[in-house]
Formats: structure tokens, sequence, C-alpha cells
């Protein structure tokens, strides 16, 4: 097996989950688990598919898997935070809901391919200098734009949250919510608009599975990513960073099915590998208590001023 | 200003009502999301109506299709009492499933009854350990269980997958990916159409009816959900509790598994489960968890899975519309709840 085509397919098949950790971790470091991230994915994935077969124009494709996104977020946000409805419970039902709309929507384009020009917009660009590194150069920068672009998220998101003001106040927010409060940050108004980014963040995930790594229409196309981007936002210790890493990994575990086709193993466990993986790798870093590795104070929890 | 009060006692009354009110704005909500899609909502209604209980056929269709959803939800039901999310139904399922196919598939010539006691055996046990796993995992180590039970199913799910091209294909079936049937043996009896596990789904709303109400394991269960402080100050010892609520939580979708796999299929299958762990979950949340309400909600919810499938093919409209309309129903239920807990007044202007 060569090894560089390996790691440079892990990284590609690592975009979808790098898309979908970051988004929910914007969405926890805001104090909600949604738990919808498979169903936005779904439904970023289905409006993005249906936009490129229809109008062949890439960029509005993703812009339509984004606003798809943000859809299903503010339906889930409107519940959790305007109506404090439970978070879990939601965000299954998002997730349900999102399963039903894009095998309702897309059921007309099974099997359909995404046009030529959408196909050709996306295919793997190399970056003047850096894709001549050896070994490197392949692994991380010859790759389409979306890989780029989530890594440029991964880290804007970082600077967004450890480096600015308002990402400061966010993290109050998460943490904290009655002192944010005191310190009159608008709460509603934060998670609101945090919640749709990591939804649209989650939706541009979904598309990248029906636009450039499948690239045809298939029901239920995520398979379980979105769940394994909510544990692998435990593993990453809510870093963006970090996410980077566990999101390449797992895709690693991802692939190694088809790499390993002729092995000994059957094809259907080595397909197991990602789910067992996430078991394991949960296990590990929920025994692992450290206060880095906490989650947010007011995770999960309804915002109550009433109450306070 | 508006502002929320808390109101000081819900009573009954009340809460119904807007519950209902709610139900009936999911309908709006729905109808509006039908005529954005070009559909007639009053004709996808009418016919959903109409598969669902139009002949005696599909009313015992109707009936066929509930059993599953009652015995899962009341499972799913006793683990959501305590706050812990399992939605691994589906996995449980198809683990309890398998462990009926390994007894069926193995001992086709066992005198019926002892067969069929063997299986159902089986298939809880299993059932109940698939589910378990998350628990241990939860108890000594503290990992969140809503995503270990979800891998859990996708593990199941290629597993079965496994069995069904590899070493438990039919070889008679011409190279078509299948199980052997089970045999005559293996298959649950049926009274008039309808198999017997209509009647074990009954008794199974009974038990857990009292179970839940009457038991004292059933009474830690609820503390422990309320709070994990009061459990302890009460002297309820939590991990065990936890423990056997989980095993008893899958036990009930792994005699699922037995059930759909026996009467219905008739061998093992990937499509054994076939979505009934995950429509559980709203079934139990949108009965507020209440054994006799769950069985009602998975009669109506059985009404809209048939009435789905038969305008797909008499409209051809996607039965994933069953899906969208369940979603939509639990938004509006789950949005609901702030308005039963609390009430909207106007703040008063105090005489200045």
């Amino acid at each position: 097996m060569d090894m560089v085509s390996f790691l440079s397919a892990t990284v590609v098949a690592g975009t979808p989950l790098l898309y979908a950790t970051l988004g929910e971790i914007l969405t926890e470091k805001s104090g909600n688990l949604n738990l919808g991230v498979e169903g936005m994915m779904l439904i970023g994935a289905v409006a993005g598919f249906i936009s490129a077969y229809t109008t062949g124009s890439p960029l509005f494709s993703i812009g339509m898997a984004m606003i798809a996104g943000a859809a299903g977020a503010l339906v889930y946000t409107f519940l959790t935070v305007s109506l404090r409805a439970n978070q879990v419970v939601t965000g299954l039902t998002l997730t349900i809901f999102g399963t039903g709309l894009s095998s309702f929507l897309g059921q007309k384009y099974v099997g359909q391919v995404v046009p030529d020009n959408v196909k050709n917009f996306f295919k793997p660009l190399n970056i003047p200098v850096l894709s001549n590194i050896p070994f490197l150069g392949k692994i991380l920068f010859s790759h389409d734009i979306l890989v780029y672009l989530s890594i440029i998220i991964a880290i804007a998101l970082g600077i967004y949250l450890y480096r600015t003001s308002v990402g400061l106040n966010l993290r109050a927010v998460g943490e904290n919510p009655s002192s944010a409060d005191a310190a009159s940050i608008n709460i509603n108004l934060y998670k609101y608009i945090n919640l749709m980014l990591g939804g649209a963040i989650c939706g541009l995930g979904g598309a990248y599975l029906s636009l450039v790594y499948v690239p045809t229409w298939q029901e239920n196309i995520t398979s379980g990513r979105g769940w394994i981007a909510v544990a692998l936002v435990i593993f990453a210790s809510w870093n963006p960073y970090k996410a980077i890493i566990a999101s390449y990994l797992f895709g690693g575990l991802d692939i190694i099915g088809f790499r390993l086709e002729n092995a000994v193993i059957s094809k259907y466990f080595l397909d197991m590998l990602p789910y067992l993986g996430t078991i394991v790798a949960l296990t590990v870093f929920s025994a692992k208590k450290s206060r880095k590795n906490s989650p947010p104070k007011h995770l999960g929890l309804p915002y109550f001023r009433e109450e306070r | 200003m508006l502002r929320l009060v808390k109101r000081e006692n819900i009573d009954k009354g009340t809460n119904i009502r807007i519950r209902l009110l709610f139900l009936f704005f999911s309908f709006i909500a729905i109808s509006i999301f039908l005529l954005i899609l070009n559909y007639n909502p009053i004709e996808v209604f009418r016919g959903m109506l109409s598969g669902a209980f139009n002949t005696s056929y599909r009313i015992k269709q109707t009936i066929i299709t509930a059993i599953p959803l009652i015995i899962t939800s009341i499972g799913i039901s006793i683990a959501f009492k305590m706050k812990y999310w399992n939605i691994g139904g589906e996995g449980q399922i198809l683990i309890g499933a398998f462990g009926a196919a390994l007894i069926a598939l193995n001992f086709p010539d066992m005198y019926k009854p002892l067969l069929l006691t063997v299986m159902f055996i089986t298939a809880v046990i299993l059932g109940g350990f698939w589910a378990v796993i998350s628990g241990i995992l939860k108890v000594y180590f503290n990992t969140n269980e809503t995503i270990i039970t979800l891998m859990l199913n996708y593990i199941a799910l290629k597993f079965i997958t496994y069995l069904q091209y590899g070493p438990w294909k039919d070889k008679k079936a011409m190279g078509f990916p299948k199980i052997p049937n089970f045999s005559d043996n293996a298959i649950l009896p049926s009274i008039g159409g309808i198999h017997i596990g209509l009647i074990i789904a009954l008794i199974i709303v009974v038990i857990g009816y009292l179970f839940m109400k009457h038991s004292k394991m059933g009474y830690e269960i609820t503390v422990l959900g309320e709070s994990k402080n009061t459990a302890r100050y009460a002297g309820i010892r939590i991990n065990k509790t936890i423990l056997t609520a989980v095993f008893l939580s899958g036990a009930l979708c792994g005699l699922t598994g037995f059930i759909q796999s026996s009467a219905v299929s008739q061998t093992l299958s990937i499509e054994v489960a076939g979505g009934v762990g995950y429509t559980a979950i709203i079934i139990a949340w949108l009965s507020n968890l209440s054994e006799p309400l769950m069985l009602l909600v998975s009669i109506l919810f059985a009404a809209l899975l048939q009435g789905s499938s038969y305008i797909q093919t008499a409209a051809g409209i996607p039965k994933s519309v069953a899906l969208i309309l369940q979603a939509f129903i639990l938004f509006f239920i789950l949005g609901s709840e702030l308005f039963v807990k609390y009430k909207i007044a106007a703040n008063e202007r105090r005489a200045a």
C-alpha cells in the first residue's frame, strides 16, 4: 500500500468530519449540545446536491448547503433557546427530520451524478511551492478547495474563540450564562448567531460528501458521520486545532476498509472500524478527566433568566 | 414587556389542551410544508388514513406494524426515565433478532414451544447485553451513552450484513444475499391474521406500567431520573440501578427483534429493525413516557407508517414523508412544553 496516497486520501475522508466537528465545537462553546449534526449534514448534502444538479453552479450549491444547515440549526435554536425545550430530544428530532427530508427530496436523484463543471470546480488544486514539498506536499497541499477551506475555518474558529473579545464573550455564554448576562452580553443573540453558523458549517460538511467525496446522490449519504463528529468534539477537547488531527485520524479509519480489500478480515468488519474507534476513543477520553479537557460548564442546560 | 411565570400547579386539563393545540399547529405546519412541495395536504392525509384503516386487511397490517413500536418504546422509556438516552434501540433489535436466528437456524426441528422459548430468552439476553455495554462504559468511564448506543447500532448493522452476505448466506437462494428462512417451528403462531406478538405487546404494556409505578426498582429508576443526589441520599445503589434499567431497556428491544424476525420477516435480515428503534424514541417522548399513552401513540404512528407506504404506491409520494411528519409533530410538542410549565404574563407596573 502506497503510504503517501493513503495519507492523502485520509485527509479527504477526514474533511466532512472536520466540517461537522468544527460546527459542533462552535455550537457547544455556546453552551448548547446539538445532537442534530447528522440531520444538518444531510439537509446540507441534499440542498447542495439538488442545487448543483439543477443550476450547475458550485458556489451557489455551497451557499445553499450552508443556508440549509443554518436553517436546521435555526429550528433547533428556536426550540432550545427561546422555548427552552430539551436539547437532547430536540437534536435527535432534528436528525430524524434531516434523514426524512433528505430522503424525501433526494429520492428523484438517487444514483444521479454531480454535473461535470461542478466536479471540475472541486478537482484537486496544487498550491505553488507548497505542493512541491516532498511527502507533505502530496498529503496536505494537493486537494480540492473545500479541503483548504475546512483548514482555514478551523484556524479562523481558533482565532475567533481564543483571540477575540466576541469569542471570549461567547465562551462566557457557554460557561456561565448568568455572569455573561450580568455583564450585559445578549445571550440569545450570541446563541442564535453562533448556533446557526455552526449549522452552516455542518451543512457544508454534508455538501462535501454529496458534491466532492461521493459525488453521486445516495440515501443516508452521511452514514453516521454526524454522530462521529459529536464524539470527535470530545476527543478534540473543544479545540478547533485539535479537531483537524482528530478528524484526519478518523478519516483514516474510514478508508482503511477500501485499502485492505484483499486482506483476511472481512470488509464488513473493517467497515466497523470508525464506529469501534469512536467507542474506544470516547471511553479513553471520558475516563481521563482534567480541567483543560472539560466541556463548557453550562453545556446542555437551558438558561432561565427568570430563575436566576 | 412579556415575561414567563411558572405555573403553580399544572392541572391535567390545561396540559392536555395545550398539547392538543400544538398538535393542531403541527398539522397546519405540515400542510404548509406539503403545499410548498406541491402536494395537496388534504389528499395526503386522506390517502394515509385510507391506507391505514380502509379495509380489515389494512387495519390488521397497521396493528402488526404497531407491535414492535409498542414494545420498543416501552423498552426505551425505561432508560429515558433515568434521563439515560438510549438511542440504540435499532441495534438492540438487530442483535435480539440475531439471537433468535442463532437458535432458530441451528435447531430447526426442536419442539415448537421449547424452540420459541429458547429463541425468546436468547434474544432478550443478547438485546440487554448490547444495551448494557453502553451502561458499563457510562458507569465506569462516564462516556456519553447517546454516542455509544448509536455507534453500536452501526456495528450491529455491519455485523448482520456480514452474516447475510457471508457465512449465513442461503446457498439455495441462487446467489441472492439472504439468510435461510426459519423452519415452521420457529415461527410465532397467528390468531385471525395477527401474530401473537400482539398479546406479548399488551402484556408488556401492563407489566411495564406496574413495574414503573408500583415496584421498588421502578421507583428507584424514577428517583434517579429526577436527581442523582436525591437518589444517593435515599440510599439507592446508583450503578446497579443504571445497569439493571439499561439491561431491561435493551432486553425489550431484543424481544422486538425476536418477534419481528420470527413472525414478520421469518428470517434474520438487515431490514428486520427497519427504523423502529428511532420511531420508538419519538413515541416514548410524545407519550410523556406513560405506558398507556405509548400504546395509543404507537398505533397512531403505525397508521402513519402504513399510510405513508400506501401513498407511496398509490400517489407516488416518497414514504420518507412519514419521518418528516413525525419530526414536525415532535418539534411542536417539544415547543409546547414551555407553555405547559409556564404562562406568559405582562409585567405588572408597580404603582409609583
